[in-house]
């Protein structure tokens, strides 16, 4: 079962290699992993894409509460809360037919197109995964895709909820 | 003003730090440079640096109080991992100070260049790597605080050689305030987790106490036993908790898990409530999980969240210290009745009684080959069960834990996480420094001594009076018995045909050799042994290449499905 958690923890050296480190020590998969510094630059927030029932949820949650760099870990799937993944795609449109369908894709999904040469598109598109996943589909019946870069999930729960120091 | 190096000798002596463990080498020589300029931290030159953090773990195993290792950059570094790990698995706290290369050479691959961040991350509770000079008395004050509170654990200080430069002064301040934002340990118990815990004691009419190394770790002894008593329960200890409850106590049944006795293993199988407390639950303990206890209601104490519910789901979670929750528990049966607990529990303590009269660990000495039991029941008599035992890893390991009950905590010293052969003489090196008073003992066999004896140069260095007791069986006893029990007899790689001379070996290094492989010398020599209270002695005692040490779990089985001698179970 897929399930996102999101920890909040120190910038530091280092820090993110130890909740890596938890994850392949213990056997345990990461999907995505989305992280950058917050609003204070003192704290890193990470959003993390795993596998796993309630045991081992249960397990990683606890081990990264043990990091000492780590302030707050917090698991989104159950709990009300909105998700969005940033894709780049790049792909080799190089006839008109080809051209028009790309575009009209982009339409449907309210995508947008960030560069463009004479045969190439790069589009950016932002959604939650089902979404980039359904267009990357429905991209390939009218072109061929030369390259994607996808920042995994990044999450916050809904409401009054929030993970601060 | 003073150098990264001064500051590094200045913040171990303002922290209370009495002995340092470890080797020299380039990238540290700055800060031996610095501890030659004074007398208040002890430098202790070890032969090895996996021995240094051994050393380092059994000061603090013996005494509570955080071992000290200093080892320089590349293979002073990597040759402290296994110590470390040790440390780690057992949850001793323990500050390993490395050097490194300097700040402008790192990612260089330079000479003697390792990532020792990197290479002890799994096996750290936590490190640093310092990169200013001024802030290495908060990284090192930090690194005592982290290490010897909460779970404690190892912690690593990696130290380039450009910080702590002798020729570069810069103004020193001992940090008033270690605390970190992130790092809360939890002392106290939950009050509701507490009353649900104090229900299912008090409805018990099987229950049991099972205390780990996290009782020694909170220095529980006293209100572990105060509880016990009141409850007049069966208490177990885990290999790691051995004398968090007194071995000689009426009510101890002795070790459980896989070569626990027979009264402990069924005791937990068929008891209706277990208190855990400072105990994880290992796969040495519990055998198959899917069988494991199955009339019993969990009570797990535990100042690591995480360790709760990892193997075993426990029914009622405590978070916090083995002492502050059992004072917490204590104090809400303080109201209770008791008075009735002897007659209530007569029927369980009849049913114990039956179990222990099987007498599980007796045996038979022949009277042409020395048993291994009966060295260590020769051990026990001639330190009047006194002793600090340490121990390395073996057939030798468990003997000792069976046949030499520990009345006190901190007495008994062994490797019991990782396992780690070669443990047992720098970890009684390191009881030695914390205690020089004191009689310690190493518990050995011809195998785990050969790991690190080397360090028999720095017993003469020291003066350090130690007893080696080596249970010599020309063979590596446990691996020998596994290959007997699962391998049909083949004794693949187990054999050691090229035994030193211990005696003319140990002499060599200038101590005193006892040779004995008959029964009737084994009291004179252990006698002379411990007479010698001022010389290392090493006894080479020959003992029986085939025996086996039960009782012993049976693979995938309950806790109390055991194998009691070659040829019986349970």
């Amino acid at each position: 079962m897929k399930r996102i958690i999101s920890v909040l923890m120190e910038n530091a050296p280092g820090a993110l290699s130890r909740i890596v480190g938890v994850f392949s020590q213990r056997g345990y998969n990461v999907d995505s992993l989305c992280v950058s510094t917050t609003d204070d630059d003192s704290l890193s927030r990470l959003t993390i894409a795993t596998q796993g029932d309630d045991k081992v949820i249960e397990q990683i949650i606890k081990q990264m509460n043990k990091l000492i760099d780590v302030l707050k870990v917090t698991e989104l799937t159950d709990s009300p809360h909105v998700e969005r993944e940033l894709m780049l795609v790049k792909v080799v449109a190089n006839n008109e037919a080809s051209r028009n369908d790309v575009m009209r894709t982009v339409d449907i999904f309210r995508a947008k197109i960030l560069d463009v040469s004479a045969v190439n598109y790069t589009i950016e598109l932002t959604g939650n995964v089902d979404k980039l996943d359904a267009f990357l589909v429905t991209l390939k019946h009218s072109a061929t895709i030369l390259e994607s870069a996808r920042t995994g999930a990044c999450g916050l729960a809904r409401g009054e909820k929030a993970l601060t120091p | 003003m003073m150098s990264g190096a001064a500051m590094v000798v200045q913040t171990l002596n303002d922290l209370g730090v009495k002995h340092v463990f470890g080797y020299p080498g380039g990238a540290v020589l700055d800060i031996y440079d610095a501890l030659f300029a004074q007398d208040e931290v002890e430098h202790v030159l070890v032969r090895h640096e996996q021995a240094a953090a051994h050393m380092a773990d059994g000061y603090a195993r013996s005494t509570g109080i955080t071992g000290t290792v200093l080892v320089t950059s590349g293979p002073g570094a990597t040759n402290t991992i296994t110590g470390i790990a040790t440390a780690y698995m057992d949850s001793i706290p323990m500050v390993v100070l490395s050097g490194q290369v300097p700040s402008q050479h790192i990612g260089e691959d330079a000479f003697q260049e390792t990532d020792m961040v990197g290479c002890s991350r799994p096996i750290v509770k936590h490190s640093f790597l310092v990169k200013r000079a001024v802030d290495i008395p908060k990284a090192i004050a930090q690194a005592y605080y982290i290490a010897n509170t909460g779970r404690p654990g190892p912690v690593v200080v990696d130290l380039p050689k450009d910080i702590v430069n002798v020729a570069e002064e810069h103004p020193y301040e001992f940090p008033t305030d270690v605390t970190l934002r992130s790092y809360n340990p939890v002392l106290k118990g939950h009050n509701k987790q507490i009353g649900k815990a104090v229900k299912s004691i008090q409805a018990a009419k099987r229950p049991v106490l099972y205390v780990g190394g996290g009782a020694i770790t909170a220095e529980a002894q006293g209100k572990v036993t105060e509880l016990a008593e009141l409850l007049h329960c069966p208490v177990t200890c885990t290999l790691m908790g051995l004398g968090a409850f007194s071995g000689v106590h009426p009510q101890f049944v002795g070790m459980l898990g896989m070569h626990g006795t027979v009264e402990a293993n069924k005791t937990m199988h068929n008891a209706d409530c277990i208190v855990a407390l400072g105990a994880r639950f290992d796969d040495r303990v519990t055998n198959n999980v899917e069988k494991f206890c199955p009339y019993a209601d969990i009570i797990h104490v535990d100042i690591d969240p995480a360790s709760i519910s990892k193997t075993v789901k426990a029914h009622i979670p405590v978070v916090g210290s083995v002492d502050t929750v059992v004072q917490q528990i204590l104090e809400a049966l303080a109201g209770s009745d008791f008075s009735e607990q002897k007659a209530k529990l007569a029927d369980w303590w009849k049913q114990i009684e039956g179990w222990r009269s099987q007498q599980c660990l007796s045996f038979e000495q022949p009277s042409e080959v020395i048993k291994p039991q009966k060295v260590i029941e020769a051990l026990y008599k001639h330190t009047n069960g006194e002793a600090f035992v340490s121990s390395d890893v073996g057939q030798h390991q468990m003997f000792a834990a069976l046949y030499y009950p520990f009345a006190k905590p901190r007495q008994w010293i062994n490797s019991g996480g990782l396992g780690t052969m070669g443990f047992g003489l720098p970890a009684a090196m390191g009881v030695q420094f914390a205690h020089p008073e004191a009689t310690s003992v190493v518990v050995t066999g011809d195998g785990s001594i050969q790991m690190n004896i080397q360090e028999l140069s720095t017993c003469l260095q020291y003066n350090l009076p130690i007893k080696i007791i080596t249970l010599n069986n020309r063979a590596l006893g446990m691996v020998r018995q596994w290959q007997d029990m699962i391998y049909q007899g083949r004794h693949s790689s187990s054999y050691m045909d090229s035994m030193p001379d211990f005696i003319k070996l140990v002499e060599a290094y200038g101590h005193i050799g006892i040779k004995v492989d008959k029964l009737e010398e084994l009291d004179d020599a252990m006698e002379r042994c411990f007479a010698e209270k001022n010389r290392l002695v090493f006894m080479d005692i020959a003992v029986d290449q085939n025996e086996h040490v039960y009782p012993m779990q049976i693979k995938y089985g309950a806790m109390d499905e055991m194998r009691l001698s070659k040829t019986e179970r349970t």
